[in-house]
């Protein structure tokens, strides 16, 4: 059996002239959480369209949980899924939303009430739809998404519309789920909440994939910024000069120096200012966050 | 299959559309009952003007005048519902869910179709009852004879035109789920197909003479009625059959293909 909970192998969808996913090629391994990013119309949708059988690939080929996605219906029972936010009848309650979804999958009706409870609608089961709030809905969408048990779930902006405790919650909840073997596939806009959980990113721009691996590789290979702030504003022109005339690029930022350079050098940058007579109040290596290093792979500027 | 039959089950009893249609056939029933029998003095108690007289109502056939009075309006509830039960899985982004759930297709199609069909037997079978309920609380103010009613030529005729009603009542109602799936929205769906029955087959069939028997409303709607002189029963049932056969095939293979991409 494969050790593979997705992997995708120039997967394409064409839509018109329009190529929504463009020789798409990645894999996410079983008992992983993989964060799935990318700007809006990069093709995350689609993709995940393709991977449940919804939508026909043009070409390319691509397998979920060992089985081609031409043939949903041997990995489909071991999915749960939320696409594109919560879709049910308004006129329903949130329980009978799901009986209709679990009579539909053949899954046991008391697994209605224990989803609804974890996901915190016990006491609204029987509402209308149509009443609950956007936060409920995504709660709702995450619940019908646990019913079979999956051993892969994917998710599609689950955060949507939650409160910072309702993200919190679908945090842990993902968490806890990949700990049991369950593998995540999560797309979100909230790279903050990817970087926490994700060790596997895929991330999409104009309908390619420009990284897949583990996260940490590519945080790792991102250039790391020298923070540094001199105690009297009046050095901050020498340190600049230092700092160049080093061969480094240097930028004033809010009464700060960012130096993009090797985290090694912050010590020899440190003893230079130390010897121009300059004391510094601050100095720190930082590495780029997940959301900068996506903004630097996903804009047109970044990217070329 | 009995899963997808079950799930569309909970959706269609749910308390606003069973109660809503029960409440709307059994009003049509006790209307449409009630003109025949309240206005029997009157010179034209039933549709366009016709006039059944207490006479003809003391016949064994009197027992199902009132359900099949009804039985045109029953096509056009049917409709409805197939039509919006549908197009709504689009309408809604909820079609996303059952793929994932059932991603065999066509099981999906003709399990609603299965459950659709059942809610249709319940619907004619309540306006059966209250249709025939009410003909005999009325029989007697208009000195209408029921005595021949429960014979077994009354009995006959009244299954005779049960099996016809809810024939052309599912044959409405698969017509509206094909509109259904052709224009995947409730709202154009239920209009094309009111405006065509009601309006446009009636236009056609008065402007061109003969061209009845080749429109397929008329001769679901003819089903029903049991056949007429100018258009046979048998030749209604086939040329229903055919149209909705093709209709059927046309948009299932839509439905099989087609991208599901909201």
């Amino acid at each position: 059996m494969s050790n593979l909970a997705i992997s995708v192998s120039n997967l394409t969808k064409v839509y018109g002239e329009r190529a929504a996913v463009s020789s798409a090629n990645f894999e996410v391994p079983l008992g992983t959480i993989c964060g799935f990013v990318g700007p809006n119309g990069a093709g995350k949708t689609t993709t995940i369209r393709m991977l449940l059988g919804l939508i026909a690939p043009t070409s390319g080929t691509g397998t979920v949980l060992g089985h081609s996605i031409n043939e949903p219906e041997k990995f489909l029972p071991y999915v749960g899924a939320m696409i594109e936010g919560p879709a049910f009848y308004p006129a329903l309650s949130g329980a009978e939303n799901l009986r209709v979804l679990a009579s539909l999958g053949g899954f046991p009706q008391e697994r209605v009430m224990e989803l609804l409870e974890l996901v915190g609608l016990g006491d609204r089961a029987k509402s209308k739809f149509k009443t609950y709030s956007l936060g409920m809905k995504q709660r709702l969408g995450i619940a019908a998404a646990l019913l079979p048990n999956p051993r892969l779930l994917i998710l599609d902006e689950p955060t949507n519309g939650l409160d910072p405790s309702g993200i919190h919650e679908v945090r842990e909840l993902m968490k806890r789920l990949a700990a049991q073997g369950t593998s995540v596939f999560v797309s979100s806009h909230l790279l903050s909440e990817i970087e926490m959980i994700a060790e596997y990113l895929v991330m999409l721009r104009n309908g390619k994939v420009i990284f897949s691996g583990k996260t940490e590789s590519l945080l790792e290979a991102q250039q790391p910024i020298i923070i540094a702030k001199p105690e009297y504003a009046v050095d901050m022109p020498k340190l600049v000069a230092i700092a160049q005339q080093s061969g480094h690029i240097a930028s004033v930022v809010d009464d700060e120096l960012h130096v993009l350079s090797p985290a090694e050098w912050s010590a020899t940058f440190n003893r230079l200012a130390f010897e121009a007579g300059i004391t510094l109040a601050n100095l720190a290596t930082v590495r780029p966050s997940l959301e900068e290093t996506f903004f630097e792979l996903t804009t047109e500027s970044g990217a070329n | 299959m009995l899963r997808v039959i079950y799930a569309e089950a909970r959706k269609l009893r749910r308390p606003t559309l069973a109660l809503s249609t029960t409440a709307i056939v059994a009003g049509l029933s006790v209307l449409f009952t009630s003109l025949v029998y309240l206005r029997i003095n009157s010179g034209h108690n039933t549709r366009r003007g016709e006039f059944v007289s207490a006479a003809q109502l003391s016949q064994a056939t009197g027992i199902g005048y009132g359900f099949k009075l009804v039985a045109a309006f029953l096509g056009l509830v049917a409709l409805c519902i197939f039509a919006s039960q549908t197009a709504q899985e689009y309408t809604y982004g909820t079609l996303r869910n059952l793929l994932v759930r059932q991603p065999a297709r066509m099981k999906i199609l003709v399990g609603k179709c299965i459950a659709m069909v059942v809610f249709a037997i319940f619907m004619v079978t309540v306006t059966a009852i209250i249709t025939v309920a009410a003909s005999y609380l009325l029989a007697p103010g208009a000195k209408v004879n029921t005595n021949l009613w429960a014979t077994s030529a009354g009995l006959s005729y009244l299954g005779h035109t049960f099996f016809n009603v809810l024939l052309s009542t599912i044959g409405f109602g698969l017509f509206g789920m094909i509109l259904g799936l052709l224009f995947r929205s409730p709202i154009t769906a239920i209009s094309v197909g009111v405006l065509w029955n009601l309006i446009l087959e009636n236009i056609l069939s008065a402007a061109l003479s003969g061209s009845a028997k080749w429109l397929p409303g008329q001769n679901i709607s003819n089903i029903g009625e049991g056949g007429t002189i100018d258009l046979s029963y048998t030749r209604s049932l086939l040329m229903s059959a055919l149209y909705l056969a093709v209709g059927f095939a046309i948009v299932a293979s839509l439905f099989k293909k087609r991208d599901v991409a909201n």
